[in-house]
C-alpha cells in the first residue's frame, strides 16, 4: 500500500529495496516556449492515438485540451496582461511570507544593477504588459497515488524507478483509478474518445483500459531518459535523480525570486502535502489552478480509514435495525 | 496596448469583457474555427483579445479532475447491490422467526438482483472479458478491490440458499443428486453469511465513491455509507411489500419506514455537511430533479405504509414507489458526481478555502506549492 511510502522513497516502500534512486520531471515552464516537442516525441514513442476530432478549441495555441488516455505530455497556453502579472507577482511573495526563506529585495525592472555584471543572469524578463505562460503538463507520479491505491487488479504498480506504472494487458478498464487521480490524468481509453473523425488505419492498442505517462519505462529500463525530456529543445523538461531535480529547483526558484520575479514558485516540491510529493516537480509562475492543477490536492485514500469505519458503522446500523424491526413486529 | 505603427489600419476593437469577481460561469468556452476571426493575417489580433473572457481562476474553464467512465449500469448496480444485500438480512430474519414466503421471496430478490447487478457491474468495465482479473488480489486499499471480494462471497452463499429454496420450490427437482443433504445442511451456516455480508454489500459502496477526487462524492465521504444503507434498507422493505402477503411484512413495513427516515435526514446531513458548491449538483439539474423525485416518492411510500400497510394492493403500490425512490437515489448521487467535474470551480474554490483555512490555523508546511 503506497500510503505507507516512508523517507526511503516510495519505491523502497513497495519492496523494491533502497538500492535504486527515485527518478522523476522538473519542468521549470520560465523557460519553457511552448514548441510542443515533448507532446509529439510522447506521442510517437508510446504510439499514444489521436486525441479528438481536431477541433480548434480557441484558448491561445493550445489545440490539445487537457492529459488524458492517449495525451501524456500537455502544453498548456496562458495569455496574461498587466493586472494578472502583477496579481501573481503578489501571490508569489505571500508564499515567502509564510515561513519560506527570505529572499532579497525586488530590483525596479529595467534598471541595471550596479557593479559587476558578469554573473548577472541576462535573461530578458517578461514584460509588464503582456505575458505568454507556457507549460508542459504530464502525470505527477505521486508518492501517494491514489490510482495505484484503489486499483483492484494490480494492474497499476509502483516502478523500481518509483513511478506509477499501467499494466496494459492486467488492466480490465473498471475506472475507479480515473475517479482517484486528483490531478485528473489518467483515463480509460474508450471508444468515445479515440474515435476521431480523421479516419486512420491503424489499429487503437489498449482499447478499453486506464492509460497515462509511464515515465517511458520502456526506455528507463535500458538506461535511456523519457522522450519528452530528451526532445525538449530549451530544457524546461528535465529528467534525473528526484532529490538531486528538487534541489536544483529550488535554486532556480530563489535566482528567480532575486531576480524580482517573485511569481515564481514550486509545485508538488513538499513530501508533507497532500499526495507526499511528486516525482513531476514543476516551477511555475503563477497559481496552480491558473494551469489547470488543483491548488490543494489530496490523495483520496488518505482518509479511507474513517471511509472503511462509515462503512462499518452504517452496516452494523442496517442490521441493527433489520433485528430490531423482526423483534418489533413480532406482535 | 499600440505595438506597431500597422495598429492604425486595424479596425477598432469592442470593448474588452471582463469576468466580475464572484459572477456566474461564463459561457460556451469551445469556439469554432469561423468564429475564431478571418484567416488574413491583419485581423488576427482578435483571437488574442478574445481570450480575455476567460477568468484566470481556471484554465480555460477545463475540469481539473475527470470523471469515472461509470454511466448508468453502475447505478443499477448501486441500487440492485443494495437490495440484495438488504434482502439477504431480511431471508435469514425471515428464516429465524418462521416466515416461510418472506424467506422465500427475500432469497430469491437477493439473488436475483445480485445476478443482475453483477452483470451490469461487468458490463460498465472497458474489459468485460477481463472481469476475473479483480480477483488476483485483494487489496485493502481499494473499496472496488474489498467490494468485488464482499460482492463475490455474498454471491456465493446466496447462491446456496436461493438453490435451496428453488429446489423445494419445484419438488427437489434440482439434479443435486448426492449432495441434496450436503447442501441443505449448510443453510443455516450460509444464512447468517448472508445476513453478515449483507450489510456490507450495501455499505461498501459509499467508501467506492467517497474515496475518489470527485468533488461532490469526496465531500460525500462521511455521509455516502449511511445514506446507502438506508436507501438499501427501504428498497429491502419495498420489495417485500411488492412480493411476500402482509400477513408475513409487518418486520419488512418497519424496516422501509426507517429506511425512509435514515435516508431523508442523511441526504440532508450530507448536503450540509458540503461546500455550497459541491453541494449544488445534488440540487440542481438531472441529478437534482432525480434526488427530489426520490425523496417524494420515499417519502409517500412511507406513509402509503404506514396507512395502508396492511392492505395488499397499497402496500404493493408503496413497495414499488419505495424501490423507484431507492433506485432514483443512486441514480442521483452517480450523475451528480459525473456532473460536479465539469465544472472546475467545484475543485478549485472548496480547495482553495481549505488550504486557506489551515494556513489561518498556523499550518504553514502542507502546501503543495512552495517557495524555494
Amino acid at each position: 500500500m503506497s500510503l505507507l511510502a516512508g523517507p526511503a522513497g516510495p519505491a523502497a516502500a513497495s519492496g523494491w529495496g533502497g538500492d535504486q534512486q527515485r527518478v522523476g520531471f522538473f519542468t521549470d515552464t520560465s523557460i519553457c516556449i511552448g514548441c510542443k516537442a515533448c507532446e509529439v516525441a510522447c506521442k510517437e514513442w508510446n504510439r499514444n492515438p489521436v486525441d479528438g476530432d481536431l477541433e480548434i478549441l480557441g484558448s491561445s495555441y493550445d489545440n490539445t485540451g487537457a492529459l488524458g488516455a492517449n495525451t501524456w505530455r500537455h502544453v498548456a497556453f496562458v495569455e496574461q496582461g498587466r493586472e494578472r502579472i502583477e496579481a501573481a507577482q503578489e501571490s508569489g511573495r505571500k508564499l515567502v511570507g509564510l515561513g519560506m526563506p527570505t529572499v532579497g529585495p525586488r530590483p525596479p525592472r529595467g534598471q541595471t544593477p550596479d557593479g559587476d555584471l558578469s554573473g548577472t543572469d541576462r535573461t530578458p524578463p517578461n514584460t509588464q504588459e503582456f505575458r505568454w505562460l507556457m507549460s508542459s503538463d504530464v502525470c505527477k507520479h505521486c508518492t501517494n497515488a491514489g490510482c495505484l491505491d484503489v486499483c483492484p487488479t494490480g494492474a497499476i504498480f509502483r516502478s523500481e524507478f518509483g513511478s506509477v506504472v499501467v499494466q496494459s494487458d492486467v488492466c480490465n478498464g473498471c475506472g475507479t483509478c480515473v475517479a482517484a487521480c486528483p490531478f485528473g490524468v489518467i483515463e480509460r481509453r474508450d471508444d468515445g474518445t479515440v474515435s476521431a473523425k480523421v479516419e486512420r488505419d491503424e489499429d487503437v492498442p489498449h482499447a478499453g483500459t486506464a492509460n497515462k505517462c509511464t515515465l517511458c519505462y520502456d526506455r528507463l529500463v535500458v538506461g535511456e531518459q523519457p522522450a519528452c525530456s530528451a526532445t525538449c529543445p530549451t530544457q524546461s523538461i528535465r529528467f534525473g535523480e528526484h532529490d538531486e531535480l528538487v534541489d536544483s529547483a529550488e535554486d532556480r526558484v530563489r535566482a528567480l525570486h532575486e531576480q524580482g520575479m517573485t511569481e515564481a514558485r514550486l509545485y508538488g516540491a513538499n513530501p508533507k502535502d497532500g499526495v507526499g510529493g511528486t516525482g513531476s516537480v514543476f516551477l511555475l509562475l503563477d497559481e496552480p489552478e491558473v494551469y489547470g492543477l488543483p491548488p490543494d490536492p489530496q490523495v483520496p485514500t488518505k482518509e479511507l480509514p474513517q471511509m472503511y469505519a462509515r462503512v462499518g458503522i452504517a452496516a452494523a446500523g442496517m442490521l441493527a435495525a433489520t433485528a430490531l424491526a423482526f423483534l418489533g413486529g413480532r406482535r | 496596448m499600440s505595438i506597431t505603427p500597422l495598429d492604425a489600419d486595424r479596425p477598432p476593437e469592442g470593448p474588452r469583457r471582463r469576468r466580475r469577481p464572484g459572477a456566474g460561469r461564463t459561457g460556451r468556452r469551445r469556439r469554432s474555427i469561423d468564429r475564431l476571426g478571418s484567416t488574413d493575417g491583419g485581423r488576427e489580433q482578435a483571437v488574442v483579445e478574445d481570450i480575455t473572457i476567460d477568468p484566470y481562476d481556471s484554465y480555460y474553464g477545463r475540469p481539473v479532475v475527470k470523471a469515472p467512465p461509470w454511466r448508468a449500469p453502475i447505478a443499477v448496480y448501486l441500487f440492485l447491490g443494495g437490495l440484495a444485500g438488504g434482502s439477504g438480512i431480511l431471508a435469514t430474519g425471515a428464516r429465524l422467526t418462521g416466515r416461510p414466503v418472506l424467506r422465500r421471496t427475500a432469497r430469491l430478490t437477493a439473488l436475483g438482483a445480485l445476478g443482475v447487478g453483477t452483470v451490469a457491474l461487468i458490463e460498465d468495465l472497458g474489459r468485460p472479458e477481463r472481469f476475473l482479473n479483480m480477483m488476483r488480489t485483494l487489496k485493502i486499499s481499494s473499496p472496488m478491490s474489498v467490494g468485488t471480494w464482499i460482492l463475490g462471497s455474498f454471491g456465493a452463499v446466496s447462491g446456496v440458499v436461493g438453490a435451496i429454496e428453488v429446489d423445494r420450490m419445484t419438488g427437489e427437482r434440482i439434479p443435486l443428486g448426492p449432495l441434496r443433504p450436503l447442501v441443505h445442511g449448510a443453510e443455516t451456516p450460509a444464512a447468517l453469511a448472508q445476513a453478515a455480508l449483507g450489510p456490507l454489500l450495501a455499505s461498501y459502496t459509499g467508501a467506492l465513491l467517497g474515496d475518489t477526487a470527485v468533488p461532490t462524492w469526496a465531500a460525500g465521504r462521511k455521509h455516502l455509507s449511511a445514506l446507502f444503507v438506508s436507501s438499501a434498507t427501504l428498497a429491502t422493505g419495498g420489495a417485500a411489500m411488492l412480493t411476500a402477503p402482509v400477513s408475513e411484512t409487518r418486520p419488512a413495513r418497519l424496516l422501509a419506514v426507517a429506511g425512509v427516515a435514515g435516508d431523508v435526514a442523511s441526504l440532508h446531513a450530507m448536503k450540509a455537511s458540503m461546500h455550497p458548491l459541491e453541494a449544488e449538483p445534488l440540487e440542481t439539474g438531472r441529478p437534482g430533479t432525480m434526488l427530489r423525485w426520490a425523496e417524494r416518492l420515499a417519502v409517500a411510500g412511507a406513509v402509503g405504509t404506514v396507512l395502508g400497510g396492511r392492505h395488499r394492493a397499497v402496500a404493493a403500490v408503496s413497495g414499488a414507489a419505495l424501490l423507484a425512490a431507492s433506485a432514483l437515489t443512486r441514480f442521483g448521487v452517480l450523475e451528480a458526481g459525473l456532473e460536479s467535474v465539469k465544472d472546475p470551480r467545484r475543485v478549485i474554490e472548496p480547495q482553495k478555502a481549505r488550504l486557506a483555512a489551515r494556513r489561518d490555523a498556523g499550518i504553514t508546511d502542507d502546501s503543495i506549492t512552495t517557495v524555494g
